[in-house]
């Protein structure tokens, strides 16, 4: 089987400090893929350089693509890659006010990857906006309601609905229940599991919580100081760590 | 400072040449905002400095120039600036449209259809019609060169959700010959058809925000809509008081103390030579269709 994306030997430095370094892995479609690590160890940097944010100092990120199969998406064009990042990939940032417009209604900024890729039609925009807003268990009532007249998991929950509503292929999240309060954290754990689960969706989703990355990934990777250092089957790696850093890492959260 | 100190049209000719470099670059990219130096001129930005350069940039001294303001050539704005080229360029100025050779205008396109031996300059407040929903300009210029105009339907999306039909009545987006999307300036949207396959060449010049865009003759222009949305050029139902016209754009004037209400032309020409041919509208007592 094709993965649906190959990374390999991404590294990217800031100045001469090393952001992430040579990291290399594939990603089959459906699976979900959890990034671990530290503050600054590199997670967010690996993130960016995937999803087309930041560009690597070297390596490949090649996805495999609807039309042409796989392509390196560092050296394809800019029109391209941001084509890519509204049509067949979803970004869910940390801060919801980062992935979403605050002064449009919660329909207009789910509808709007919509609008992005050429739908014309009004009444099909807000049918569609309004189930997304219902399968994110946000009352369809609000769908001309600004988000910032939203809870902090509501936005959050926005977000989500207006990355998925293209059905993309692929979505990289950043600590997507960060911030968040613990009950509220739960509640959108259980959402994003449902709707990964009912979509068959492929995933990276990095964090700190190795809470999240059990209940949602499939495989883990641990990073230290911007190198992957230990890689596997996320119980494998939280049940029996081999790297001495994962070892501490499993052992202070179960300390916390 | 005498008058005689300043050159033809007030403008250096360096200045000239700067700004038509920018006007021919706007013409062969239709819709597309080139930016320019924009200079001090001897008036504030809201007069329309944008607008002043341009025409001062194109005229001749064998043009004959008219001003109109919402319509009207009698406004403070309009005088000023038909004043300051009467005094600045010596040319001739009109207030008929098809007497023109150069129409400086705001808010309105002339009711008479324009020629090819006219250029219509508009004077434009903001240019980007990406600016209310996203400010960062690096990002609205990438959107442009990437033809990612989604959110130029985000804005309508967002206004038939609020007010249950396109509320935008000014500014409304337009798209030229299927590639930039373009603020026609704050004309209403009943005068945006006249935009397209005009035989006159349209220049808009932003001094404040020093941005020239243009649309030469016969350019395709389409405003945007929803399929269930239609765009409509949209004006008050009625008729001219003074000259009876049904086809032209109205304003809504006070008439009395009693708060008596008119509606006629806002085209101030086109009215008085509609009632010099001799029509005449419903507000004249013994008119027939008068109430
Ligand atoms: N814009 C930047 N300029 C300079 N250095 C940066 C920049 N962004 C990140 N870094 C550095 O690169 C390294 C990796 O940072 P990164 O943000 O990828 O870590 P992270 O694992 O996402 O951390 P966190 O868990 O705190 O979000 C860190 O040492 C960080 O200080
Ligand atoms: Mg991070
Ligand atoms: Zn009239």
């Amino acid at each position: 089987m094709t993965p649906l994306l190959s990374v390999q030997g991404v590294t990217k430095h800031y100045g001469r400090h090393i952001g992430c370094a040579d990291v290399s892995f594939d990603l089959y479609p459906g699976e979900v893929m959890g990034i671990v690590g530290e503050s600054g160890s590199g997670k967010s940097t690996l993130l960016n350089c995937m999803a087309g944010h930041l560009a690597p100092d070297s390596g490949q990120v090649v996805f495999d693509t609807r039309t042409d199969g796989p392509r390196d998406t560092v050296t394809m064009s800019e029109p391209e890659r941001r084509m890519l990042g509204r049509t067949d990939w979803a970004f869910v940032h940390q801060h919801a006010r980062d992935g979403l417009r605050m002064g449009v209604s919660a329909g207009g900024n789910v509808g709007e990857r919509l609008m992005a890729v050429g739908e014309r039609h009004y009444g099909d925009i807000r049918d569609k906006a309004t189930d997304w807003l219902q399968r994110v268990e946000i009352d369809a009532e609000r769908v001309d309601d600004r988000p910032t007249t939203f809870s902090g998991g509501m936005q959050q929950r926005l977000q989500i609905a207006r990355n998925l509503v293209t059905g993309p292929r692929l979505v990289f999240m950043d600590e997507p229940t960060g911030g968040l309060d613990v009950s509220v954290q739960a509640r959108l754990l259980d959402l994003l599991r449902g709707l990964v689960r009912d979509l068959g969706l492929s995933a990276i989703i990095v964090t700190h919580d190795l809470a999240v990355v059990r209940l949602l990934a499939d495989r883990l990777m641990v990073m230290k100081s911007g190198r992957v250092v230990e890689a596997g089957l996320t119980d494998q790696v939280l049940d029996d760590p081999q790297h001495a850093y994962s070892q501490l890492l499993v052992s202070s959260v179960l300390q916390v | 400072m005498s008058e005689s100190a300043y050159n033809f049209a007030y403008l250096d000719e360096q200045t000239k040449r700067m700004i038509r470099r920018a006007i021919l670059k706007g013409l062969a990219i239709p819709g597309y905002q080139v930016p320019f130096a924009s200079r001090e001129m001897p008036m504030p930005y809201g007069w329309g400095t944008g607008g002043v350069q341009v025409s001062a940039a194109v005229l001749t001294p064998e043009d004959t120039f008219k001003v109109i303001d919402q319509g009207a050539d009698d406004t403070t704005n309009a005088v000023s600036i038909r004043t300051f080229f009467e005094r600045t360029a010596d040319v001739e100025t009109t207030t008929e449209t098809s007497a023109a050779s150069v129409i400086q205008t705001r808010h309105r396109i002339p009711e008479e259809p324009l020629t090819e031996d006219q250029i219509l300059v508009y004077q434009v407040p903001i240019p980007e019609p990406l600016r209310f929903l996203e400010p960062r300009e690096s990002e609205t210029r990438k959107m442009h060169s990437l033809e990612e105009y989604g959110l130029m339907h985000v804005k309508l999306y967002e206004d038939i959700s609020r007010h249950g039909h396109i509320a935008t009545s000014y500014a409304y987006p337009v798209k030229v010959e299927g590639r930039y999307v373009m603020d026609p300036s704050p004309i209403p949207k009943f005068d945006n058809p006249k935009l397209g396959q005009m035989a006159a060449v349209q220049l808009f010049g932003a001094g404040r925000e020093q941005r020239i865009y243009a649309l030469p003759p016969y350019t395709d222009v389409v405003s945007l809509d929803f399929d269930d949305h239609p765009f409509e050029a949209s004006k008050a139902d009625q008729v001219c008081g003074l000259c009876g016209a049904e086809d032209s754009y109205l304003d809504e004037v006070i008439i009395d103390d009693q708060g008596g209400r008119l509606f006629c032309c806002s085209d101030t020409d086109y009215c008085t030579s509609r009632r010099a041919a001799g029509h005449q509208g419903p507000a004249f007592p013994g008119s027939e269709v008068a109430a």
